[in-house]
């Protein structure tokens, strides 16, 4: 499997706290002050309560692999080089399921409730932005 | 008066093309609409309220159709929910006729997604500048990987094995081969399914629908108008809406929207699973069937992979499903949810040949629109014969 640089991220002002958090090496989540849910996609509201009152908070970063999919076609760029791949939702510690990759491992070894850490692919970019993709890898 | 059996589908057509280089979308649904108009026994004159949608109509597309159509309807509605918009349309069209918005609606369905190379299963959406997208297009997914790690949890929370889901193919393929429509019509095997090549593990080439071009009509108007046209009027019993997403409000990935709009739609035809006679459900993948079949109620979820087995699945089977061959093997031209309620339709009318579901009364349609896994809608009809 080639190494795949993920394509860019376009962050909003609703999401960019996220994508500004993976370049610091943090899992950035949103919290609501009002109910105190976690949620995930950030957006501008909390999408259990609608309250506009809402913070970042940074997560642990520990997660399970919550289901996946070792991806063998794609003919999209750059994926189709990186075939096969390991897609993958992780359930974080905190309640939110985030779509993602899971790397640093055989493709075939990647398994349902495995312990996995986020881990950051800095984006090199002109734009000035500073903003990493989140991938997952095995724990320890 | 109740919705319930107010207004019925007076008449259906399935355009015979797979591959249509040479002719445009509303130019497929120009020729399906007088397909269905002659089926039901009007004319365009006759038709008020306008229903449609595609891959490629933009915000105002509908209003284009009408355009194209040189109609001028008193109702129009362009709602697109994916592939299951066509029986949300049939639900939309039924309302509006029973609150005397219009008298006679036409649904319309165009697509030319093969001859013009549209990417539906793979290979799209990674060029995306939407911020929101911007949490799927880094990450290469695909409608195939989403319904691969539905597949995935299926199998491994319930012990769901690979050749359970092949069946299902095969099964279409076994349907498909008694419609002389169908594109893929020669016979497979389980192995056949299983040795074909990995796309999104588990799922494989043959566990995915095919892509086509194609197009269909439907004609809705009141029971009461339908029972002085040409065909038996085929009732409108039952109808639900729903979406459903993964992250924020979903509690599992195997939870689908077939669950609330089939409630609803069951509810207000007031019967039940065991009198249901044939199923049409969204075939976009394998699991797509089996998960559809668990959250309408056939059975419970985690027993899909039995379920399917033994040809219970089949025609001459406890619940045949997918009469014409489904996406799987019959026609796919990305938004397939209008040929559900076409060959239901025609099942009830007792038209099919050599797929025909002996005596059948009563059928339940579903359809499934976006990807599941991610977001996406559901739109159940249950239609019956008197």
């Amino acid at each position: 499997m080639a190494d795949l640089t993920h394509p860019k991220v376009h962050a909003s002002w609703e999401t960019r706290g996220y994508w500004e958090g993976a370049a610091r090496g943090e899992l950035v989540l949103q919290r609501c002050r009002a109910c105190t849910t976690v949620q995930h996609k950030p957006r501008g509201v909390c999408a259990t309560c609608l309250s506009g009152d809402l913070e970042h908070v940074v997560a642990s970063g520990r997660g399970t692999v919550y289901t996946f999919t070792v991806t063998h076609q794609n003919q999209a760029p750059p994926f189709a080089a990186a075939c096969p791949y390991v897609m993958a939702y992780v359930q974080t510690e905190e309640g939110p399921r985030i779509l993602t990759h899971i790397v640093g491992c055989d493709p075939e070894a990647v398994q349902i409730g495995m312990a996995v850490v986020a881990d950051f692919q800095p984006q090199e970019r002109t734009d000035g932005e500073q903003f990493a993709v989140v991938r997952f890898r095995p724990a320890g | 008066m109740s919705l319930s059996g107010a207004c019925s589908i007076a008449g259906v057509y399935e355009h015979p093309t797979r591959w249509a280089p040479d002719k445009t979308e509303f130019q497929i649904m120009a020729e399906s609409a007088k397909g269905a108009l002659d089926d039901a026994g009007l004319t365009i004159d006759d038709v008020d309220g306008l229903f449609g949608a595609s891959m490629t109509m933009g915000a105002m597309g509908i209003v284009e159709l009408a355009e194209y159509l040189n109609l001028k309807p008193n109702y129009i509605d362009g709602t697109n929910i994916g592939g299951s918009s066509f029986l949300a349309h049939v639900t939309h069209a039924a309302a509006a006729i029973h609150a005397g918005l219009c008298q006679v609606a036409i649904v319309l369905y165009g697509s030319t997604a093969a001859s013009h190379s549209v990417a539906i299963g793979t290979g799209m959406g990674h060029g995306s500048r939407n911020p929101w997208d911007s949490f799927q297009s880094p990450y290469g997914m695909t409608t195939v990987g989403s319904y691969a790690m539905v597949a995935q949890l299926h199998m491994q929370r319930y012990g769901t094995k690979p050749e359970q889901l092949a069946e299902i193919a095969v099964t279409m393929r076994r349907h498909a081969s008694m419609n002389p429509a169908a594109k893929m019509r020669t016979p497979i095997t389980v192995d056949d399914v299983l040795s074909s090549r990995l796309i999104s593990a588990p799922l494989h080439l043959l566990d995915c629908c095919i892509i086509s071009d194609g197009g269909g009509a439907i004609v809705v108007t009141s029971t009461e108008r339908a029972k002085d046209l040409r065909r038996k009027p085929v009732q409108i019993l039952g109808c639900g809406e729903s979406v459903c997403h993964q992250e924020i409000g979903s509690p599992d990935l195997l939870t689908m929207g077939a669950r609330q709009a089939g409630e609803r739609a069951f509810g207000m035809a007031g019967v039940q699973r065991s009198d249901i006679d044939l199923a049409m459900v969204y075939d976009s993948f394998t699991i797509t069937v089996l998960s559809t079949l668990e959250n309408l109620g056939f059975c419970k979820v985690g027993e899909g992979g039995d379920f399917v087995s033994g040809g219970r699945i089949g025609l001459g089977g406890e619940l045949p499903v997918n009469l014409d061959g489904g996406g799987l093997s019959s026609n796919h031209p990305g938004m397939r949810g209008i040929f559900l309620a076409i060959e239901a339709t025609k099942q009830l009318r007792g038209e099919c040949g050599d797929r025909q579901v002996a005596d059948a009364k009563l059928a339940v349609a579903h359809g499934t629109g976006g990807t599941l896994g991610v977001a996406h809608s559901g739109a159940t009809l249950i239609l019956g014969v008197e």
